[in-house]
């Protein structure tokens, strides 16, 4: 190439990609069969908020062709290639099958799912979307690459074992407005408790994994970070965010107050980062008319060992207040408070303790592009210590929270292991 | 046999402050661009993390963080008669190795040179006349202006969240600025750092001796800062850790903490460590690079096509890649002809140590948390009494007070082992401070870099050579200086004061200042600089030098700010001349 190629190259390349856009709209548009434009980019907006691509995107996998492990108390389920290739994934699918599966749960040729695959809340989705995310998934690039089996004992490796399941936790319904409710309120529920499924994770779940409806949102698990209570718990839930706060959060990761790390950061990552900010704001409406956490609240605060606090108080001020801060402010925007965190206060512990174990790095998002870090704290403290220090921050400065235990912190070191071995 | 590896549009020669800028700039242009870093990637989490990177035996005395000697160095003498020797350990200064270069290190004191500096010879020869420029000073202009460069001393200032009290907007003098500091466009994106005691006492002493002292602008956040490309850094925290380690805080300007996080994420961006530059490759006729030559970690060499090269390493390896691949005309100091090697020059300091009653809590520090005054730099004074060229500003800076090598200075007198020193540096690590001078170092005829006749690198190429020694000039220019600062310390009233001027030759053992310059300077005539005013290469219009290299000669300021504004004016020119039209983007 001789002078002018620098020029040339960059021509070309923009010349390339809006090449491949027309091309990938083609093809998009030919296997729809027909599908609008305007039905594909529904469907589209539809998977973000459905964060579907959290459990059927494998890490460094294809878009979509499922393989990602998703740890369950019972046992690992492998998320499924729910690209449209014919064979390995569902592009043979009728519109009707794929409605089946997402509203009851039930595959083509009777195949039950484990509840792993959010269909209790999927199961509210009005008929038309589901169409519009069948049209999407077919839209995409198909990616030939075979499920692979539950690693599960037995007897839940039979299938036909969830309906009993079903029978007992499951009722499949599409999502009913509440008349006295307003439109945005509405529309909020129907994101929260259906699309978004943010139950499967803030909802707290009994011995056989089936949410517990009657505390809704109250606080549960994702994989092994604790998922803090939605509630209006001024102290472990939502009580002291505006709805602003909660639409900035779901924004761009991070408010004053709180930042995203762990599972959440996943969900602000693929998902709530592209909703519009009217489905934000719905959201946020909902999430604030959520009853206070009265009969759901963090366990009540027990006696806190005073020589617990005050060792936990020395190592506080060597380890940490170089970012928190000495009165567990932190600095705004940048590294998030302790004093009156609501995951700070969370009933379960096992969020702070991941951060203090493993360190905790805030998402990225476009909006906030850095990925601010906390470092990992477990190869330098011990399981005393990082109990005396998690129930110092638990319960300095008015917060208040139940102490933490040894046992807990080492549950949590030994959870933080087998996940990175994973 | 090197293994041709797939073209890019731009290959930047290391990974520093300023291939993080132009990699961002050129991305954003439609470019594909590569960095090829000698270092490893590290980033604020986990490597620099605040558990561990207060370490001043692992970083300040074993140097974690910069280049190991053992894969590259230089050889040194003081003048031509000598034989040159390799610097077998780091000593004199501290080129960073690894991704963010030593902008991961720095302290992050920020300075605009000044308009007369960059008109160092017409300037001279017009105030003082010809003669006033000794023999053998070989001080020219660096064919631009401080006005061509404002916008982008701006556009630095603000990608890093400076701290600072402005002391001229647009020719407006304000009040607790520095008065002496050109034209800006608008003030500092964030107020200055809190004071130690120790500043504020000098700031005191300073205005009772008739100077005018400030705040001296900081890379170190005195407030969170979000920079335009989106990028958070917190608030420093004052742990003295800045200068020789990394912050955790994400509260010193560094590539990491000001463009990585966005370069990082795009598609027409990569970057490979761990990999030595040997040669910028040229084709048959010389006046074209085709790409480079690198050696990865594994001892492979490659060969990376790309239609611009850019050199971004340390300055004088910069200079030792040129000479390798035989761009441009070598200088000979016996001729004075040639471009590469030519015009090296450093800087030289001195200091005071003030010793008082007062407790000074010297821990409490930053790396550019301190005041200053600029009576006494460029030429802020008449130079026709004192017969030298050049000055510096003399500060008291407060950057920490680390137990291994950043001890106190002792009162004269005090024993320098046993009981009698352990009780003098009880009684002086609280309440004792020192002030600082920072002195410019002109060019000579007989300062220089070339290859070394003798020593070889690890890939068999010939080291570079530095020759270089303190002038009268400079020397009679650090007095002066030094006189200042010990006038400003005997106004604070101390118990004592013990004076350290610089004397005699340059050592190249002991740490002074990582300030190298020049060796491929800029300029407007092709005979006496490498590359031309937009750090265009001369002989080979599709490659591009950044860094101090291309300093004519060194100014009484430390280096980054102008560093980071010539490679944003760089990266202004290529984007918006030479993609335009590719070629020599000046004429002569």
């Amino acid at each position: 190439m001789g002078t002018g190629a620098v020029l040339r190259t960059a021509a070309l390349l923009g010349a390339a990609a809006i090449g491949a856009l027309i091309l990938g709209g083609a093809a998009a548009v030919a296997r729809a069969q027909g599908a609008t434009f305007t039905t594909l980019e529904r469907g589209r907006y539809l998977v973000d908020a459905g964060d579907c691509a959290a459990c059927h995107t494998a890490e460094g996998g294809k878009s979509m062709a499922g393989g990602r492990p998703i740890p369950t108390p019972f046992g690992t389920i492998y998320s499924t290639n729910i690209t449209p290739d014919k064979e390995t994934g569902i592009g043979n699918w009728t519109d009707e099958e794929f409605y089946k599966a997402m509203h009851d749960g039930i595959g083509p040729g009777g195949k039950r799912y484990y509840p792993a695959f959010p269909y209790p809340w999927y199961t509210k989705l009005s008929a038309e979307d589901v169409r519009a995310i069948k049209a999407y998934l077919d839209a995409i690039p198909a990616v030939r690459q075979k499920d692979e089996p539950p690693d599960l004992p037995w007897p839940l490796t039979i299938r036909k074992v969830m309906a009993i399941w079903n029978a007992l936790y499951f009722r499949a319904a599409t999502y009913q407005p509440n008349p006295a409710k307003s439109a945005a309120w509405n529309r909020g529920a129907y994101l929260v408790d259906g699309l978004g499924h943010c139950g499967a994770c803030h909802t707290p779940k009994n011995i056989l994994g089936a949410p517990k409806w009657d505390e809704h949102l109250a606080g549960g698990f994702g994989e092994h970070w604790y998922a803090m209570s939605l509630t209006s718990d001024p102290r472990d839930g939502l009580g002291a965010w505006s709805e602003q706060e909660i639409v900035e959060y779901l924004k761009t990761g991070s408010i004053a107050k709180a930042a995203a790390a762990g599972p959440m950061a996943e969900v602000v990552q693929n998902s709530t980062q592209h909703l519009s900010d009217a489905d934000l704001k719905a959201i946020a409406t909902y999430l604030k008319d959520l009853p206070g956490g009265g009969r759901v609240a963090g366990a009540a605060p027990t006696k806190i060992d005073s020589a617990a606090m005050a060792h936990g108080k020395s190592l506080y001020l060597d380890q940490c207040t170089g970012c928190h801060l000495e009165e567990g402010t932190g600095i705004a925007e940048v590294f998030p408070p302790l004093k009156g965190s609501a995951a700070v206060q969370a009933k379960d512990p096992a969020t702070v303790l991941e951060a203090m174990i493993d360190g905790a790095t805030v998402v990225a998002t476009a909006a906030k592009p850095t990925g601010l870090a906390m470092p990992a704290f477990g190869w330098k403290l011990n399981d005393s210590e990082l109990a005396d220090l998690a129930t110092y921050i638990r319960n300095a400065w008015g917060n208040q929270a139940s102490a933490v235990t040894r046992g807990q912190v080492s549950k949590a070191r030994k959870e933080s292991q087998q996940s990175a071995a994973k | 046999m090197a293994t041709r590896l797939k073209p890019v549009d731009v290959v930047l020669v290391g990974f520093g402050w300023t291939a993080s800028i132009l990699a961002q700039e050129l991305t954003e242009a439609g470019l594909e661009v590569l960095a090829i870093e000698r270092g490893k990637y590290r980033d604020t989490d986990p490597d620099f993390a605040t558990t561990h990177i207060q370490d001043e035996l692992k970083y300040a005395v074993r140097h974690a963080l910069f280049e190991e000697p053992a894969r590259e160095t230089l050889t040194f003498r003081n003048s031509a008669d000598q034989t040159a020797l390799p610097m077998r350990h780091l000593g004199s200064f501290n080129p960073g190795a690894g991704v963010g270069g030593a902008g991961v290190h720095w302290n992050g004191q920020n300075w605009r040179f000044l308009p007369t500096d960059f008109k160092q010879r017409s300037h001279i020869e017009q105030r003082y006349g010809r003669k006033f420029i000794p023999e053998g000073m070989t001080i020219q202009d660096w064919g631009i202006s401080y006005e061509d460069l404002e916008p982008h001393y701006d556009k630095w200032e603000y990608l890093c969240g400076i701290a600072g009290q402005a002391g001229n907007i647009q020719g407006k003098i304000q009040d607790g600025g520095n008065p002496f500091e050109a034209p800006r466009a608008r003030g500092y994106p964030l107020p200055p750092l809190k004071r130690s005691a120790a500043t504020v006492k000098f700031d005191q002493a300073a205005r009772e001796a008739g100077f005018k002292p400030f705040p001296c602008a900081a890379a170190n956040t005195s407030k969170p800062y979000k920079n335009p490309y989106g990028v958070q850094m917190g608030e420093c925290t004052y742990c003295g850790y800045c200068e020789w380690f990394a912050c955790g805080n994400y509260s010193k300007s560094s590539p990491q903490t000001t463009i990585l996080p966005v370069l990082l994420k795009k598609s027409n961006f990569s970057y490979r460590t761990l990999c030595d530059v040997t040669r910028v490759n040229l084709d048959s006729s010389g006046t074209r690079a085709t790409g480079v030559t690198y050696v990865d970690f594994q001892g492979r060499e490659f060969e990376q096509p790309a239609e611009l090269v850019i050199l971004c390493a340390f300055a004088q390896h910069n200079v030792h890649l040129l000479l390798l691949s035989k761009i441009g005309q070598p200088y000979d100091p016996k001729t004075n002809r040639g471009v590469i090697g030519r015009n090296y020059a450093y800087q030289i300091t001195s200091s005071v140590a003030v010793f008082t009653d007062e407790i000074m809590n010297p821990f409490m520090g930053a790396g550019a948390l301190g005041q200053a005054i600029d009576e006494f730099n460029g030429d802020n004074f008449d130079h026709g009494p004192e017969g030298f060229i050049g000055g510096g500003y003399i500060a008291l800076w407060t950057t920490g007070g680390r137990p291994i090598l950043q001890q106190r200075d002792l009162p004269e007198g005090t024993p320098k082992w046993g009981a009698g020193w352990k009780k003098a540096m009880q009684e002086n690590y609280l309440r004792s401070a020192s002030i600082a001078t920072h002195g410019s170092v002109m060019s000579y005829r007989d300062s220089y870099l070339d290859l070394d006749p003798t020593y070889r690198d690890i890939y068999g190429n010939p080291l570079l050579r530095l020759t270089f020694d303190f002038h009268d000039n400079e020397h009679r220019m650090s007095k002066f200086l030094t006189d200042k600062a010990a006038l400003i310390a005997k106004t604070m009233k101390p118990k004592s004061i013990k004076v350290k001027y610089r004397e005699g030759h340059y050592s190249i053992v002991p740490y002074e200042t990582t300030h190298n310059t020049g060796g491929a300077v800029m300029g407007a005539d092709p005979k006496t600089s490498a590359v031309n005013r937009y750090l265009q290469s001369w002989d080979v219009p599709n490659l591009f030098v950044m860094g101090s290299a291309v300093f004519p000669q060194n100014a009484g300021y430390n280096p980054t700010g102008t560093v980071g504004a010539l490679t944003y004016w760089a990266a202004d020119a290529i984007r918006n001349m030479y993609l335009k039209r590719p070629g020599p983007l000046v004429q002569v």
